[in-house]
């Protein structure tokens, strides 16, 4: 296998692996305040359908990526009020706003099926690419980037930095921060507008990126992908980089394994991978209760009703 | 009034037992699609041919249909539910819809239903398909002559024959007009993902591939090779809005003339159960307007295509050899309709092995 098929296997990897990545990094914040959103597949499609209508009426790629986030945003609003003012269960609440964004997507898209925009932007001239090694670093998306920047971002957001440590010690212990005088629920309302905002940009990034065009259900999924990567980094946005590039890795080279004529591992193994991963490492966790207990944000999923 | 009613009774008798019924002042025509509308692929092209036939047919018929209906026991529901709410005629547009089709036909006999892609009848049931074999054998010839590494990257979705009929049909093509043509399938086991059938072209022309072709039913291979700088075809309908300087022509599904002349058939009491496996003649598969071609291969595709309309010239002629070198047909031999209805193995020129 020679230079060239490496570097261009590990551009279309980093790509392939990129609104997996986003919307992951944003599921990770919202997790870490003790949110379970589930709604995060309905909330890309949500930005997805915003992103590229937007696009596709303003002639502006960049316009469409800041619509998406702005409607992702809207969108888990209406879990939060549901969730946390009103204290309704989360997993299903969760559950709803994806088959909801699933619908409402599909019919606010019905009239830019068929159509295309011109999506491409690049920050770097195109002579850097030239050359194999440059073609690595320079040739990508700007949200490819901007995906490197959000999660070194949110990994000191979290552990370097005072609201980090707060929105930690929401999800840890809802109440003890609640009793120091933090507001809990205000807190976890920007959490998920984050994690709404992170999901609307992934699914831009399948609109305007990856297949620049709308279709129903275009993101095929990934938002469960990237909840179940979460949980595999075990709350670690490091890991979590590592494990969107992996599994946009294997994905790529069963691909590669095909197209050379050999196929390695039948096509539904590969598709049940990310989850039998999460489960395995849900497993390794839960069999070693003292990482268990640093891994997973204690009040993960639990309402919080202030006491009166 | 008794009198009346006993006519009335007798006509229903006849209409119960009989295939042929008596004329009708409007006709209920439904749909039943596997995927949404909003594929702009297979169900999209069905959905084209809904509305001919509201258009064709005007206030004669009332059409309703049912998106995104998973192959199985949903299916059923569906179209039992659609044949309860007084349904003349229901079209279900999808492979595995076949035995919900004939279950519910059972009970309905005054219904006509009509599978497409199957091969299992009733009174009742009509079965219909189009030969797009016979557009891939157009578009295998263009890539023999576009081609310049002689590889072509193939997007496939599900191995049931009508896909690996379509990469045979295509490689016969492309080796008529440049014998070493060889093939790179990726089978991507769904009808419908675009970011997978992305990633699929993306490793194919990683790999050599310097035309891009599908079987898969989104516009996302295209446009892959559209950004990449190699040419491909659209599927199922035109797509070049999706790749203005990539797409060379599409394979387009149009079952415009067909559903008219069924639903009118019912309108006029002479619908009858049948077969129908038709192509460029039957109109059921047309090509979309050659662009980004040399003049001289846009004329070879147009004869082609011409040809094998007046049946002049059968993408399946012989001689044909299997992948492993052993010869099907010889010299001035066809393969039968069974034959291809059921073909389950690759020809020579395809790389890798067919899943089973």
């Amino acid at each position: 296998m020679s230079a060239d098929i490496l570097i261009a296997i590990f551009v279309t990897v980093i790509t392939a692996s990129t609104p997996v990545l986003i919307a992951g990094l944003g599921a990770l914040v919202v997790e870490k305040s003790g949110v379970l959103n589930l709604g995060v597949e309905g909330m890309m499609l949500i930005g997805a359908v915003t992103g590229f209508a937007m696009a596709a009426t303003t002639g502006s790629p960049t316009l469409g990526f800041i619509a998406a986030i702005v409607a992702g945003a809207a969108a888990s609003m209406v879990f939060a009020v549901l969730t946390l003012t009103l204290a309704a269960n989360q997993v299903a609440t969760g559950l709803a706003l994806t088959i909801f964004g699933t619908g409402l997507s599909a019919l606010a898209g019905k009239g830019f099926v068929g159509r295309t925009v011109d999506a491409s932007i690049r920050i770097f001239p195109d002579v850097l690419a030239l050359h194999p090694l440059g073609r690595l670093i320079f040739s990508h998306h700007p949200m490819v980037y901007l995906s490197l920047v959000l999660t070194v971002g949110v990994a000191w957001f979290l552990s370097r930095s005072r609201a980090g440590l707060i929105l930690r010690a929401v999800g840890e212990s809802a109440d003890a921060a609640h009793s120091i005088g933090y507001n809990v629920i205000a807190i976890r309302y920007l959490a998920v507008a984050f994690g709404g905002a992170m999901a609307g940009l992934g699914g831009a990034c399948f609109s305007l990126m990856l297949t620049p065009m709308w279709s129903e259900k275009l993101t095929a999924g990934r938002g469960w992908i990237a909840l179940a990567l979460v949980v595999f980094a075990s709350w670690r946005p490091g890991r979590l980089l590592a494990g969107a590039y992996l599994f946009g890795l294997v994905m790529t080279l069963e691909l590669h394994a095909k197209a050379a004529g050999f196929g390695l591992i039948a096509p539904e193994v590969l598709a049940m991978m990310p989850y039998l991963a999460t489960i395995l490492v849900l497993t390794i966790i839960s069999m070693r209760p003292g990482s268990a207990y640093s891994a997973a944000p204690a009040c993960l999923g639990k309402p919080f009703r202030p006491p009166v | 009034m008794i009198k009346k009613l006993i006519i009335g009774a007798a006509v229903a008798l006849v209409t119960a037992g009989a295939v042929h019924a008596e004329p009708m002042d409007k006709v209920k025509a439904a749909f039943v699609y596997v995927g949404p509308i909003g594929d702009h692929g297979w169900s999209y092209q069905h959905n084209q041919g809904r509305l001919a036939v509201e258009e064709a047919l005007g206030d004669k018929v009332e059409t309703t249909f049912v998106e995104n209906v998973a192959e199985g026991p949903d299916a059923e529901r569906v179209i039992r539910e659609l044949a309860n709410s007084g349904n003349n005629i229901i079209f279900t547009t999808s492979f595995g819809f076949m035995q919900p089709t004939l279950k519910v036909a059972k009970q309905f006999p005054d219904v006509k239903f009509e599978h497409a892609t199957g091969y299992m009848r009733a009174d009742n049931v009509a079965t219909y398909s189009a030969r797009f074999y016979e557009g891939r054998y157009v578009i295998g010839q263009i890539a023999g002559k576009m081609s310049k590494s002689g590889i072509v990257g193939y997007v496939a979705s599900v191995p049931i024959p009508e896909v690996v009929r379509g990469i045979n049909s295509f490689i016969l093509g492309m080796q008529s007009v440049r014998p070493d043509a060889r093939i790179k399938v990726v089978w991507v086991n769904e009808w419908y993902n675009p970011s997978k059938e992305s990633a699929a072209a993306q490793a194919l022309i990683d790999q050599g591939a310097d035309v891009i072709t599908q079987h898969t039913d989104s516009a996302a291979p295209l446009q892959v090779a559209e950004s990449r700088g190699v040419v491909g075809f659209g599927q199922a309908s035109d797509m070049i809005n999706f790749a203005k300087k990539a797409q060379l022509t599409a394979i387009v599904d149009d079952w415009s003339e067909y559903y008219t002349t069924r639903v009118k058939a019912v309108l006029d009491g002479t619908w009858e159960s049948q077969d129908l496996w038709g192509g460029f003649a039957a109109h059921m598969v047309k090509m979309a307007p050659y662009t980004n071609l040399p003049d001289d291969v846009k004329q070879m595709a147009m004869d082609t295509e011409t040809a094998i309309r007046e049946g002049k010239l059968h993408p399946f002629k012989g001689p044909i050899f299997r992948q492993d070198g052993t010869q099907v047909i010889g010299e001035g031999e066809t393969l039968t309709d069974e034959v291809l209805l059921s073909m389950d193995y690759y020809v020579k020129g395809v790389e890798g092995d067919l899943p089973k």
